[in-house]
């Protein structure tokens, strides 16, 4: 499986259980607002709530959702180039690290005597202590010789701590309301206002069009970092963008994901959108695509079940998509790669049993042609000499090979069918057509042909054969004999015609 | 530029033949670069002539691809000078093109052979601008060069080694440059691939093009290049072929003793340690 699959899968596991455990390890943010856009009954939604979302009648839904679908298509876009640029976890530390950030501008604001739940106040702690966190996490990498991973894990773990230390403070506090911050950890669409949903639109249209306009330079640098530095790229300012991009949408994102789940939205459809393209560009549009449809429908599921946390709605949203994508995936998914793999294993099994049969016949001189056209049987135990396949899988091809009749099976042995003998002759010219040319134009030693002709011979297409036999002088129009000389029973090979 | 002889004030880099300034592709000089505090290459001085094959050959670790990144500024070096045609190389980076080592890169990367030679033209193109067709034509005859064309629209890690070797060599060469900076383009290919990028660098040579390439096998220098710097963390020594790819050349620069440098360093390593 792919790298890509494997980070995605490993990003994806530990969300889904923390997004199970971690409700009981924080109490349910019960958040007493006045903005919030349903009615906060644990019971079934009446028809009337439903209708009122999916027809987006409330003009607040309306505006929540599109701020949840565009920030979903901001961070799958942004995060389709940290992915490739193996940089995926780094959000993850950012996000964590702003914990304390949201914290600290609380108790600051608030000892001013200011609105300690203003949001700009607090996002702008969040910001101020995530970029702390990059930073610390730079600092040990190149000050000392731990690598990234260690690094990221101690970052992440201290600053959430201290944030969920201070949280603990501000409930002892006597000034200022405190309810709603954890709001933050795992994300609540239903406190989110006109206002803070207008902001998260604008920053994640922002971040696209960042994203498009540089999309070429940070291919590049995704794909190759040295070659980027020497065509005079600004690599490190280019690391920055990307950096900044992730900053934007983890902070704007905090309100609707939580700064738990931020980054699913950040790998998770990027990982998905890799299923389905090889192409890159391709791959970014349909990542953005996911991470929008996994913001709605997850803040629209969030929107009726006013206790479901959105955060966690829109993550299982696209971790559904990841699932999905893995399955049916048309690039690399996974059955289909299997699928694939297999075919392509059994008619190279098949090359070799047709060939091991066709050499058996020429190493007795025994090849029908016109004037003996009988075909003579070829006994099991000197096929099994002539392959190193164990006796069971030379059974399972035979018997692959009897059911395509290509070959009966008597009590002598094995005998080529007429179809059999013809595929059997093509295939053996097409593999000594290769290992010719191999030792005329490539200069390889004939005792290491028949390896790497092996290799190559079973994806020959017609066109290569003909060029290999307008190559290989017009001369050889049977079947060429082995150039190497086949080690067996008899050394004389068959002048073919 | 022209540099009148009776003036006397040649340039460092600009070497005076039969009363034609001929430009030197690339002058090093005093070059160290240390990673950590440990130097990798030190005190490396030498030059090469336009239009020469040059092989640069050591032991591993002997700081062959630092070289190369040096030249390039993609790393910090501790002192020294490099010239490329006779000024710092962020001036004339227009004229030199790069072929990194294959497995620098993950090939895993959701790109198509054509996308990755059009990423030799991206500077070019220029920021925010999008590639256009003719863009890709010049990828596509790039890519003919090498002799893969038919292989353009496949995903990068459906090709074998040498199809990946010789797709880096065309995003080299589709900039159209006058010197070749390759880091071990022979590595693990293919017989056939070897040949073609023989073929390409002895064309290059024949449009005065100069190549400086990281090489392993020693057996094909002698074929392959007639200019040679022999490297192990400083350069053992530097010239034609003929006259430089020696025995006992080689024996100074794969000789299993340690060297003079890393006896010098591993002394003043004890010494701070009992400080």
């Amino acid at each position: 499986m792919s790298h890509i699959a494997l980070c995605g899968a490993a990003a994806f596991l530990p969300i889904w259980i923390s997004s199970i455990g971690l409700t009981s390890a924080y109490p349910p943010a019960q958040v007493e607002s006045q903005r919030s856009i349903t009615d906060r009954t644990v019971t079934w939604p009446t028809s009337g709530q439903w209708q009122r979302v999916l027809l987006l009648e409330d003009y607040n839904t309306r505006v929540v959702l599109l701020g949840t679908t565009l920030l979903g298509g901001a961070a799958g876009m942004v995060g389709s180039f940290t992915l490739l640029r193996k940089r995926a976890l780094m959000g993850d530390a950012l996000s964590h690290a702003t914990l304390p950030g949201i914290g600290l501008a609380f108790i600051v604001a608030t000892m001013v005597g200011g609105d300690g739940k203003s949001l700009p106040i607090l996002l702008l702690g969040a910001t101020l202590t995530g970029l702390a966190g990059m930073g610390a996490i730079l600092l040990i990498r190149n000050l000392t010789r731990l690598k990234e991973d260690a690094a990221l894990g101690a970052v992440l773990s201290v600053f959430f701590g201290a944030g969920v230390a201070l949280l603990g403070v501000i409930q002892q506090m006597t000034q200022g309301h405190a309810a709603g911050l954890e709001a933050f950890i795992y994300g609540k669409t239903a406190s989110m206002g006109a206002t803070d949903a207008k902001l998260i639109a604008g920053a994640a249209v922002a971040c696209i069009a960042v994203c498009l306009l540089f999309f070429k330079e940070l291919k590049l640098l995704c794909f190759d970092e040295g070659f980027a530095g020497s065509r005079g790229l600004p690599v490190v300012r280019l690391d920055l963008v990307i950096m900044a991009l992730v900053v934007v949408v983890t902070i704007v994102g905090l309100q609707a994901v939580g700064l738990i789940l931020m980054i699913a939205l950040l790998v998770i459809p990027a990982a998905a959108a890799r299923f389905w393209t090889e192409k890159m560009w391709r791959m970014a549009i349909i990542s953005a695509g996911l991470g929008a449809a996994g913001g709605m429908v997850g803040g629209g599921i969030s929107a009726l079940f006013s206790k479901l946390p959105s955060g966690a709605m829109i993550v299982l949203v696209c971790a559904t998509f990841f699932v999905l994508s893995l399955v049916f995936g048309s690039a690399r998914g996974v059955p289909l790669r299997l699928i694939r793999r297999m075919r392509l294993n059994r008619s190279i099994n098949r090359q070799h049993l047709l060939r091991a049969i066709y050499e058996s016949l020429e190493s007795s001189n025994s090849v029908p042609n016109d004037k003996s056209p009988e075909r003579r049987p070829i006994t099991f135990d000197e096929l099994l000499r002539r392959r190193s396949w164990s006796g069971g899988r030379l059974r399972r091809e035979i018997r692959r090979a009897r059911r395509d009749d290509l070959v009966e099976v008597h009590d002598e042995g094995v005998r080529l069918t007429t179809r059999g003998l013809e595929e059997a002759s093509r295939l053996t010219r097409q593999h000594r057509l290769w290992e010719l040319y191999l030792i005329t134009y490539a200069d390889i030693a004939p005792s290491q042909v028949d390896r790497e002709a092996d290799a190559i011979e079973h994806v020959l297409k017609p066109e290569i054969v003909a060029e290999l036999e307008s190559l290989l002088a017009a001369a050889i129009t049977g079947v060429p004999a082995s150039p190497h000389g086949l080690s067996s029973i008899c050394g004389e090979t068959n002048e073919a015609s | 530029m022209v540099v009148s002889i009776d003036s006397g004030a040649v340039l460092p880099s600009a070497k005076v033949a039969g009363g034609a300034v001929v430009e030197v592709p690339l002058s090093v000089y005093d070059l160290t670069v240390a990673y950590h505090r440990k130097p990798v290459i030190w005190d490396v001085s030498f030059d090469i002539p336009l239009g020469s094959l040059v092989g640069v050959v050591g032991p591993n670790g002997a700081g062959k691809s630092t070289l190369l990144k040096a030249v390039m500024d993609l790393v910090p070096r501790a002192s020294g000078r490099i010239s490329v045609f006779g000024q710092p190389y962020r001036q004339n980076r227009h004229r030199v093109g790069y072929v990194p080592q294959r497995e620098s890169v993950d090939w895993d990367f959701p790109v198509d052979a054509l996308d990755v030679v059009t990423m030799g033209l991206y500077s070019q193109i220029g920021w925010c601008m999008p590639v256009r067709k003719r863009h890709r034509q010049a990828a596509m005859e790039a890519l003919n060069r090498v002799g893969i064309a038919e292989l353009a629209h496949r995903q990068i890690s459906q090709l074998s080694g040498g199809q990946q070797q010789r797709t880096f060599l065309a995003r080299a060469l589709v900039q159209e440059v006058d010197l070749y900076l390759m880091d071990e383009p022979f590595a693990a290919v293919d017989a056939a691939t070897e040949l073609a990028i023989v073929d390409i660098l002895r064309e290059m040579k024949q449009r005065g093009k100069t190549a400086l390439v990281i090489h392993h096998d020693l057996q094909t220098v002698r074929e392959y290049f007639d200019y040679v710097v022999l490297l192990n963390m400083r350069v053992v020594a530097h010239g034609p072929v003929a006259e430089i790819f020696t025995s006992e050349n080689l024996q100074k620069t794969y000789g299993g003793r340690l060297t003079l440098l890393e006896e010098v360093t591993e002394a003043k390593r004890r010494r701070e340690r009992s400080l």
